[in-house]
């Protein structure tokens, strides 16, 4: 179980004037519950995540995970713990192949076959991949795949994925739906997705709308969804 | 052979037993065990210290192992290693110099290595650099090697050097004439240094060669007070196309310098090159720190990856 609670974070712009990114967020995610966060871009969504996964530290507020106040934890051992974070724009590096990634993703030394097994999950020839480096000769997507694929391998109690559709084509993108609600059924973990798509915010059990750093809504999919989908313009949420 | 000087043949040649195909070992000045075999030979110079590597036209996938391990105090080498790669000639040769420092005086290798490749041969050079000390030991562990590279018509040389670790002071100078017509040189360089040592690392190319190349990518960090020049001087006197790349991370109070030159003297020749100098970017930790790795742990999984 995931609870936030009062959490707010602020920084300071070039005229050292204190800006609100997130405004006294309090929010309980009970286990295996699968939670999409969508709303305007700029409103606080990723940062949230960051907060969570240690990225960021809260100027106020307490983040508990599983019982433990992980507030002041660093991201290594929140990791430890049980959370891990899939990148927006995932991070590349020279000389680090795919293999390597999955290898430390799964925590032990990992067969050709486990990790070409993980690729195979969302969609990627592991014999094509699997010695790439992790570098500027991939595309978006395929290192969004890869992204989810260290996921799949590290198997935490808390996944939280940022705009994991990014980049991704319109061909692959059923087969990580499909990917996303395997991760939901295997296990009791929770997953925290923030998106903009339909799709994967139709999968999920519930959704919270960020906007102006707050959580202007959280409710059960079936109530938040039909509106969110009339528009935004007529949405009171995006107002 | 006592066992610091195998554990130095072990890091800088791979050698763990007496290795296959040819060899010659240099201990401490000394010869210190050579073979030849029906392809390749090796001669002592008479007029000055080193040897000659005559390797057969037509030799197919043998090997040379040359290595020099010093592990006296206070010792300065100097050799000029010729090598004689036959036309059509396919071989690996392993060099690379160890030096453990048991006492307070410096120890140094100077090591010449004049590479002529003959006519659509093929050599892979792979050549490290490795120094340590005992821990009451202050000498200081120096290395200058020099290689000199001439490539003939359809040649090919690709030279993997290694500067691992240990070395307080070095000058690496490399000058290639990629001469043949279609002729490539490759060349991946990979430097670390730390504490407070130096390092100059120096390539000259030229390319007259019709349709010739060169692909030349150094990888370079720096820790802790270390400095580092990297020099490179690219010149296309023919239709050749060069891709040069300067790659250095520094941490800690290093300093590194890049002075990257390309030179076109035909209108078909393509030169590129980029450099890039800057500290670990901090997204790249961040990201491993999520994998689970601490700070330290994920600094050093994205140097061996650097350096790999």
């Amino acid at each position: 179980m995931l609870e936030l609670k009062n959490l707010c974070f602020s920084v300071t712009d070039d005229n050292n004037s204190e800006k609100e990114i997130i405004n006294n967020i309090s929010l309980t995610i009970e286990d295996k519950k699968f939670i999409a966060i969508t709303g305007p871009n700029g409103g606080g969504k990723s940062t949230l995540a960051k907060l969570i996964a240690g990225i960021y530290h809260p100027t106020s507020g307490q983040i508990i995970f599983d019982g433990t106040d992980i507030t002041d934890m660093s991201i290594t051992d929140r990791a430890k713990m049980g959370i891990s974070f899939a990148f927006q724009a995932p991070v590349r590096f020279k000389g680090i192949k795919v293999k390597d990634l999955i290898t430390l993703a799964a925590g032990k030394e990992t067969t050709i076959a486990q990790a070409c097994a993980y690729l195979s999950e969302v969609g990627l020839c592991a014999r094509d991949y699997i010695d790439r480096d992790v570098d500027g000769s991939l595309s978006g997507g395929e290192l969004k795949r890869i992204e989810i694929a260290q996921m799949i391998a590290r198997n935490t109690k808390l996944c939280i994925l940022d705009e994991p559709e990014a980049g991704i084509d319109l061909w692959s993108f059923s087969n990580l739906i499909k990917v996303f609600e395997k991760m939901r059924n295997d296990s009791d973990r929770n997953i925290l997705i923030i998106s903009h798509q339909e799709r994967i915010l139709d999968i999920a059990d519930e959704i919270a709308v960020v906007n102006n750093g707050e959580i202007v809504a959280f409710s059960k999919k079936d109530e938040i969804l039909p509106e969110l989908l009339n528009g935004m313009e007529g949405c009171r949420y995006y107002q | 052979m006592d066992q610091i000087q195998k554990d130095l043949l072990a890091t800088v040649a791979d050698i763990h037993e007496v290795p296959e195909g040819a060899y010659n070992i240099r201990a401490n000045g000394q010869l210190g065990g050579r073979n030849t075999t029906a392809n390749i030979d090796i001669v002592t110079k008479e007029d000055k210290p080193g040897i000659d590597i005559i390797i057969k036209p037509g030799t197919k996938n043998e090997s040379v192992h040359i290595p020099v391990i010093i592990s006296e105090s206070g010792l300065k080498d100097l050799v000029y290693n010729d090598f004689f790669i036959g036309d059509d000639a396919d071989v690996t040769i392993v060099a690379g110099c160890g030096i453990h420092n048991c006492g307070d005086q410096n120890s140094q290798h100077d090591g010449i290595h004049t590479f002529h490749v003959g006519k659509n041969a093929r050599v892979k050079y792979i050549e490290k650099h490795y120094g340590e000390n005992e821990p009451s030991a202050d000498g200081k562990n120096i290395m200058n090697p020099t290689t000199i590279v001439e490539i003939d018509e359809g040649g090919y040389m690709e030279m993997e050097t290694t500067q691992i670790k240990g070395i307080d002071d070095t000058v690496r100078d490399t000058k290639a004439y990629v001469r043949g017509e279609g002729s490539k040189l490759v060349v991946r360089d990979k430097l670390m240094t730390h504490g407070s040592q130096h390092a100059d690392a120096i390539f000259t190319v030229v390319m007259d060669g019709m349709e010739s190349s060169c692909d030349l990518i150094s990888r370079a960090v720096a820790k802790d007070d270390s400095t580092q020049t990297f020099t490179a001087n690219i010149t296309g006197n023919a239709k050749c196309a060069s891709h040069t790349e300067c790659d250095a991370i520094i941490m800690d109070n290093a300093k590194i310098s890049a002075s990257p030159e390309i030179v076109a003297n035909d209108l078909d020749a393509a030169l590129i090159h980029e450099a890039a100098i800057g500290r670990i970017a901090g997204e790249q930790l961040i990201k491993l720190m999520t994998l689970g790795l601490t700070e330290e742990e994920a600094e050093q999984e994205i140097i061996a990856g650097f350096l790999k």
